[in-house]
């Protein structure tokens, strides 16, 4: 797959130091934007995507020719309205759509990285595109936005850099993340360690890939996204083109071969390194314990207006996590909104098109633009 | 706009903290911020509602009086608003306390039980009454704990905070409640408007 021709990438010359230690140069950020940037330079939206997605926000993705992660919710007239607002968006570093990542060759030894490569956390992750701010001239992000993953950098982002954006919306995602939510990590991470072809992480080298094991990984994870009723009322216990049970381990049931299609294209898109490492990076992020047990002091230095929004059906990031965010801003008296928004379809919610999200979205920021 | 909103509004001096408990569609807080140029944050238990005010570009947070005012430090806010929801609360008191422990003062305004159109409803007819204020059957109605102007009063001597300011609405009319008219205004306002500290 010849993906490079397609796309943008910045050469971060600037050394990074990274949480683990070690500390990387010369390495590539790749990136995409939207809309077009103003003359004040301040309608620009940093966008942060989640697990398994990229810098593709909308439109077709060129590499894998299907609809762009948030395609619903970015765009033109759509909640982030790419006709007034400038978007930007980074593949995570770690990431496998061009950004410095495992499958990526170690200039040292000209070896793929493989799990040679530095274990980074979601403050690597901002600290990495933050220098897309200096590559556009720009002082102060009009937002940061970002669902799951997405949502952790949004926070960790304005603990950072408190000065570099006036609207902040961290949506379904947490401070901390949960032991549930670490286990479910550790599944995906032990399903694909258990794929022979894997060969601790060599597989690039072998010309082998350990498919099974990711397609298992993503299996699991995506039964987390979703919600039992979603489950419940889209596939029940209908059968898979057929009439009767088989009696035998084929996909007898529709979950069954809706979750194993799933699983296939997932592993034509993503790398199987890269999901190691960003599921660490998330399950590394606690950013109550970055400031020694009191959320609120990650955010008293901002300004910035805060937006959060959870789901009712989403027990992977439930509304509780996102209220605590809520209550320690609360606690410091910080400007900040939010919304739990009724929908059955699990933490994918954010992704998929719900009318009141996508409308309370589009409300929040194109009222706070008007009012910055 | 409604009048009990315009006296609401007359009471808050410009450019404070305030924070408005039940705050429905924000109607309140738009006229808050445009007349007064205060800061004003709302929490409302009603995600439609939410979705209304954020629409219109107020910081509201989805959430009950009862379980989310714990999350805000003693005197964060120079004022808390509290619209005719005490009568709907398990434990008022309670509610009160949290709203002067929050704010240096409270606005609350409570539809008054001892309105001569409620006693006679209920005189004459034997039913639990229902009028313009009080829409609700008794099986249906929020309303759980109704007071009269005289109780609130009463209650604020019992509980112990101070009642700064009562006003009596009566047929749009504004009107001081005091001890020597006391017995009046609990006959024939409809709503009472106190302003209290701890």
């Amino acid at each position: 797959m010849n993906i490079k021709e397609n796309i943008k990438t910045l050469v971060i010359k600037k050394p990074l130091k990274l949480d683990c230690g070690k500390t990387i140069n010369n390495f590539p950020l790749a990136y995409e934007t939207y809309g077009s940037l103003n003359k004040n330079k301040d309608n620009a939206i940093l966008v942060f995507h989640a697990l398994t997605g990229d810098q593709f926000v909308t439109g077709i993705n060129p590499v894998t020719k299907k609809d762009g992660w948030w395609s619903y919710a970015v765009g033109p007239n759509k909640s982030i309205d790419t006709n007034k607002y400038f978007v930007i968006c980074a593949n995570v570093i770690g990431g496998c759509m061009g950004s410095f990542g495992p499958s990526h060759k170690n200039p040292d030894t000209n070896k793929i990285y493989g799990t040679d490569f530095p274990v980074i956390t979601i403050n690597d992750m901002v600290n990495a595109q933050v220098n897309l701010l200096d590559h556009f001239e720009i002082k102060k992000l009009f937002s940061v936005v970002g669902g799951s993953m997405g949502g952790m950098q949004v926070l960790q982002f304005i603990s950072n850099y408190p000065d570099k954006a006036s609207t902040v919306v961290p949506i379904a995602c947490t401070s901390s993340h949960s032991a549930q939510n670490i286990a479910f990590n550790e599944l995906g991470r032990q399903a694909i360690a258990s794929d022979h072809n894997w060969s601790d992480g060599k597989y690039l080298s072998n010309n082998t890939l350990p498919d099974k094991g990711l397609s298992v990984a993503r299996m699991a994870a995506h039964i987390t996204y979703l919600s039992k009723k979603g489950l419940q009322e889209k596939f029940g216990r209908k059968l898979q083109e057929r009439d009767a049970l088989k009696f035998g381990f084929d996909a007898d049931f529709q979950i069954e071969s809706y979750l194993r299609y799933q699983g296939s294209v997932f592993v034509d898109r993503f790398d199987a390194n890269s999901y190691l490492y960003i599921t660490r990076a998330m399950d590394y992020f606690d950013l109550v314990k970055q400031f020694d047990g009191n959320l609120s002091n990650a955010f008293k230095k901002t300004k910035a207006k805060f937006f959060v929004i959870s789901f009712t059906s989403d027990w992977l990031y439930p509304t509780q996590e996102n209220k605590d965010i809520v209550i320690a801003l609360n606690a410091i008296g910080a400007d900040v909104g939010f919304v739990e928004i009724k929908s059955d379809k699990g933490h994918d919610s954010f992704l998929l098109d719900v009318p009141d999200f996508l409308k309370t979205l589009k409300n929040f920021l194109d009222k706070s633009y008007i009012e910055r | 706009m409604k009048t009990e909103y315009k006296i609401i509004v007359d009471l808050i001096e410009e450019k404070t903290r305030v924070l408005d408990v039940g705050c429905d569609d924000g109607t309140l807080m738009e006229s808050l911020k445009k007349n007064k140029n205060v800061d004003v944050r709302g929490i409302e238990i009603s995600k439609d509602k939410v979705q209304t005010c954020v629409s219109k570009g107020l910081t509201v947070i989805e959430g009950n009086a009862e379980l989310d005012l714990k999350q805000f430090p003693n005197d964060s806010f120079d004022y808390v608003v509290l619209g005719q929801t005490l009568q709907a609360f398990v434990n008022p008191e309670i509610v009160i306390k949290e709203l002067l422990r929050v704010g240096k003062k409270a606005i609350i305004t409570i539809p008054n039980f001892g309105h001569w159109k409620v006693r006679l409803n209920l005189l004459i007819k034997g039913t639990m009454p229902i009028t313009e204020s009080l829409p609700n059957d008794w099986y249906n109605t929020p309303n759980i704990h109704m007071c009269t102007i005289k109780d609130f009063v009463k209650f604020s001597k019992i509980i112990n905070f101070k009642i700064f300011k009562s006003l009596a609405l009566t047929n749009k009319n504004i009107s001081n409640i005091n001890n020597s008219n006391l017995f009046y205004k609990n006959l024939f306002a409809e709503l009472g408007i106190f302003l209290i500290e701890k």
